[in-house]
């Protein structure tokens, strides 16, 4: 098996977080980053079926120079080999641009699986795994809470998370894109030895210059307007009346504001 | 003095007669990415596992306690600064202090490993035989086994070759037998193995490595301590022991040099711990001070709740600056020697005594740095500060043994002192020819350097320069006088040489956070440098003021008359610095606090 994990650094849950200049995005100087959650689990779940079935796990990052840490963080935990999509160029793109970069190197490495997270911390979008799924040509499942590796490696069954604690269950043959749910397992920390034996582990740097893609494909198809802290505000009601008829009142108001 | 233009091999000590370049010391900036890899792998390792099971640690579960000792050494923590030939990971001293930031928010727990890993673990790696460690040192490392160190007694605690512990050779020649008493051992209720000082024929101060199953052992009840309430601290008793001869650590009557060394790798440890814990106070205060409202303000908005916390970052910023100074001279010599040389680690060994004075440098400044910012976080909490439902008050009751244990803060103070006169007695370092010189150019109002009136020195910061090297001269000065008066007999003066010794501390604290700032200028630029220009140049305010005052009043217990009034002439012409506004300084330094809520870079 051969499973791609695509994983993204983001802000750390603790930064404390400040809107730039031009109300586009955070300032990001400053700032401390982590590997975004779910993409945690999604390197666990990878390792997991490495560990069963055997293969290979490489970790892509698409990024600036400091997404090496998250790359490395993978490779200690025992992924096989690293890919840096590294071009300022791909940075502060939307998630059909970024996806058709890392679809291009993902294609050309070949795949049996690739995971990402379910979406990223930070902006949220959800996107980056199906687009790839639909760019790579194969199947694609979201919110998976279990991935089961079947048919002597020929396909998987996902358990996908649907509302209300509703669960579906759903066989897609390889190669398939997959993403991953948080909590669906119990990510392992890196230790010593594992980041000493990463220190001989490949990362692979890719830029631009690399892939074969038009420049107009990579203009993005959606930005965001404006970047701003939600206003608290607190409004204090009293309801007149009996405690039946207020409680009445109540009911009403509370229907009213979809909150029943 | 001079000035040091290249990297060499810098003696312990010397720093008190050389002016060291900017980029001949090691910073927390110079660290490499995977030291930040290997201290965040541990860092999560201290956050998923430790962090979550604090309680169950507090209430001493033992259970717990080992199996997190297991995993630390699946992580790897516990063979951090082992050398690799041995299993360990050989990391250099300064990933250590970085790691052992990871550490505050379970001080118990940390302690357990600190023990095991130090006292525990050293005297086995550098004086154990290849069969004490093939036998005892894998388990160890792995966690399955837990150490702990034996050597206080009920009777003698800093006096330690006053022990009454015995080792006698028994009829057959095979065993030694143990008797005596051991007191405040931590660990000592989970530990597998004692590494135990005893006195062989009741002279020959020997270690030994006893299993702590060994018939004869019984343990006393916990210690009801005033804080690390999860780290087991309780009597050892010896009663007629066996320990198989093969079991004695290096030679007999030569122990103390492990108990010693030991204690000199353990003092660094606490003063690099020491700016970790000051930084987590500035993170739980300043967050409840900005929370926390009075007079329809919040208590941050307060100048003196501001002058907490900012004093809070420049003593972190101080200590901090001396620890990796101090790792980095030790990682300098270590990175020199070959690993795979027949007298690797007896020179490992050397490279830490060399440093001792340093270490003890650190363990005092660091601890009491840390003592002031416990006490003024549980201060910013108020009246929660003093209930146990804040994390304010565990923190202050954890750090007070800080300033007891490796050597109490007035025996370091002490050795400090009784280490830098054996080193210029010995020649080792030129004190006494400097000490003459310095005498001689301050009576004789010779070719002093001044702070210069004119700034005919336009470089930046050379006023600064010009103090530190002015504070260095005051402390010999102080040190050259102590010594001509009293000779041999100046032990008992304790409170002069302590004045002296805090004189020392001052200057190699301001001495290393000037350099630090301005190795920061010159790598980042001065406008990256805001903060650290800021609260090294309150820190060299206040520690020059706090020098000239104790080096006062020692002179007036040294002289008398017309001797002392040239005598406090000549300190005055050393350190003529004109104060800046502090409070100025400080508030900046506490709103950059306030807004990053943590202490203000890293």
């Amino acid at each position: 098996m051969k499973i791609i994990v695509c994983v993204k650094q983001v802000p750390s849950r603790d930064a404390i977080l400040r809107i730039n200049e031009t109300s586009s995005w955070i300032q990001d100087r400053d700032i401390a980053y982590d590997v975004n959650e779910p993409d945690s689990y999604a390197v666990e779940e990878a390792l997991k079926i490495k560990e069963k079935f055997g293969g290979e796990v490489v970790i892509c990052s698409l990024g600036p120079e400091r997404v090496q840490v998250a790359i490395k963080e993978g490779l200690a935990k025992g992924a096989d080999r690293g890919i840096h999509i590294c071009d300022p160029a791909l940075d502060n793109l939307d998630a059909l641009a970024q996806a058709r970069a890392m679809a291009e190197v993902i294609g050309k490495e070949g795949f049996d699986l690739v995971f990402t997270g379910l979406q990223s911390d930070d902006y949220g979008f959800a996107q980056t795994g199906v687009i790839l799924g639909e760019l790579l040509g194969v199947p694609s499942a979201t919110i998976a809470m279990a991935v089961e590796v079947q048919d002597g490696e020929k396909s998987v069954r996902v358990k996908r998370e649907l509302e209300a604690g509703w669960f579906q269950w759903y066989q897609m043959p390889l190669p398939a894109s997959i993403s991953i749910q948080s909590g669906l397992n119990q990510p392992r920390y890196a230790t010593l030895k594992g980041i000493m034996n990463a220190k001989k582990k490949e990362i692979r740097k890719v830029t631009l210059s690399d892939l074969s893609i038009s420049k107009d494909l990579l203009v993005p198809k959606q930005k965001i307007e404006r970047v701003y802290f939600p206003v608290k505000s607190k409004k204090t009601e009293i309801i007149d009346g009996s405690a039946k008829e207020a409680a009445a009142k109540l009911v009403t108001k509370l229907k009213q504001m979809r909150a029943l | 003095m001079t000035s040091v233009a290249t990297k060499r091999m810098v003696q312990g000590g010397e720093f008190l007669i050389t002016d060291a370049n900017p980029n001949s010391i090691f910073t927390r900036d110079d660290l490499e990415e995977i030291q930040y890899q290997i201290a965040s792998a541990i860092k999560e390792f201290f956050e998923k596992e430790v962090i979550p099971r604090a309680e169950e640690v507090e209430s001493l579960n033992a259970d717990t306690i080992r199996e997190l000792m297991r995993k630390a050494g699946d992580v790897g923590v516990l063979g951090l600064e082992v050398p690799t030939a041995m299993g360990g990971y050989g990391q250099k001293k300064s990933t250590a202090l970085l790691v052992g930031e990871s550490h505050t928010k379970q001080s118990s727990f940390s302690g357990c490993i600190a023990v095991h890993t130090s006292v525990g673990m050293i005297p086995i790696v550098y004086f154990g035989t290849e069969a004490q460690r093939r036998q005892y040192l894998t388990k160890l490392l792995s966690g399955e086994w837990i150490a702990a160190y034996c050597l206080t007694e009920p009777h003698c605690g800093s006096d330690a070759m006053a022990i009454r512990t015995t080792a006698t050779l028994s009829e057959d020649g095979k065993h030694y037998i143990i008797n005596g008493s051991k007191m405040w051992i931590t660990n000592a209720g989970f530990a597998n193995l004692f590494n135990v000082a005893a006195k062989v024929d009741g002279k020959k101060f020997t270690m030994f490595i006893v299993e702590a199953d060994t018939p004869g052992i019984t343990l006393g009840a916990e210690e009801k301590k005033m804080g690390l309430t999860g780290s087991s601290t309780r009597p050892v008793f010896f009663d007629n022991v066996k320990v198989p001869i093969e079991n004695i650590l290096g030679e007999i009557g030569k122990g103390h040099h492990i108990a010693f060394n030991a204690l000199n790798m353990g003092r660094m440890n606490i003063g690099s711990s020491s700016y970790a814990q000051l930084k987590r106070s500035i993170s739980i205060s300043v967050k409840y001070a900005k929370l926390r409202k009075a007079f329809g303000k919040t208590i941050a908005d307060f100048g003196l709740i501001k002058h907490k916390l900012a004093e809070m970052a420049i003593k972190a910023y101080a200590v901090e600056s001396m620890a990796f100074r101090t790792a980095g001279l030790i990682d300098d010599q270590l990175q020199s020697l070959d690993p795979d040389s027949s007298d690797y680690l007896a020179r490992s060994m050397e490279v830490l005594r060399e440093y001792a004075i340093e270490s003890s440098i650190m363990k005092v400044y660091g601890s009491e740095a840390q003592g002031y910012g416990v006490d003024e976080a549980l201060q910013i909490f108020g009246g929660n500060g003093y209930s146990k439902e804040y994390p304010a008050e565990r923190d202050y009751r954890d750090a007070r043994p800080s300033r007891i244990f490796e050597g109490t803060n007035e025996i370091n103070r002490m050795l400090i002192v009784d280490m830098l006169i054996k080193r210029a007695m010995s020649g080792t370092l030129p004190i006494v020819s400097t000490g003459e010189q310095i005498i001689k150019d301050v009576y004789d109002t010779g070719p002093l350097p001044q702070i210069d009136p004119d700034q005919k020195d336009s470089s930046p910061f050379s006023k600064e320069k010009t103090l530190i090297s002015n504070m260095k001269k005051a402390s010999i000065m102080l040190l050259w006088q102590a010594a001509q008066k009293w000779m041999i007999a100046l032990a008992e003066e304790q409170e002069v040489v302590a004045a002296i010794s805090d004189c020392i501390m001052e200057t190699y604290a301001a001495e290393s956070t000037y350099l630090r700032t301005l190795k920061h200028i010159e790598t980042k630029g001065e406008e990256s440098s805001t903060y650290h220009i800021t609260m090294m140049q309150v820190f060299l305010n206040d520690a020059v003021m706090r020098l000239e005052i104790t080096a006062r009043k020692t002179l007036a217990v040294i002289a008398e008359g017309a001797e002392l009034g040239a005598s406090l002439k000549s300190l005055q012409r050393l350190l003529q610095w004109q104060p800046i506004n502090t409070v100025a300084a400080r508030r900046q330094i506490a709103d950059k606090i306030i807004d990053r809520e943590s202490y203000p870079f890293d």
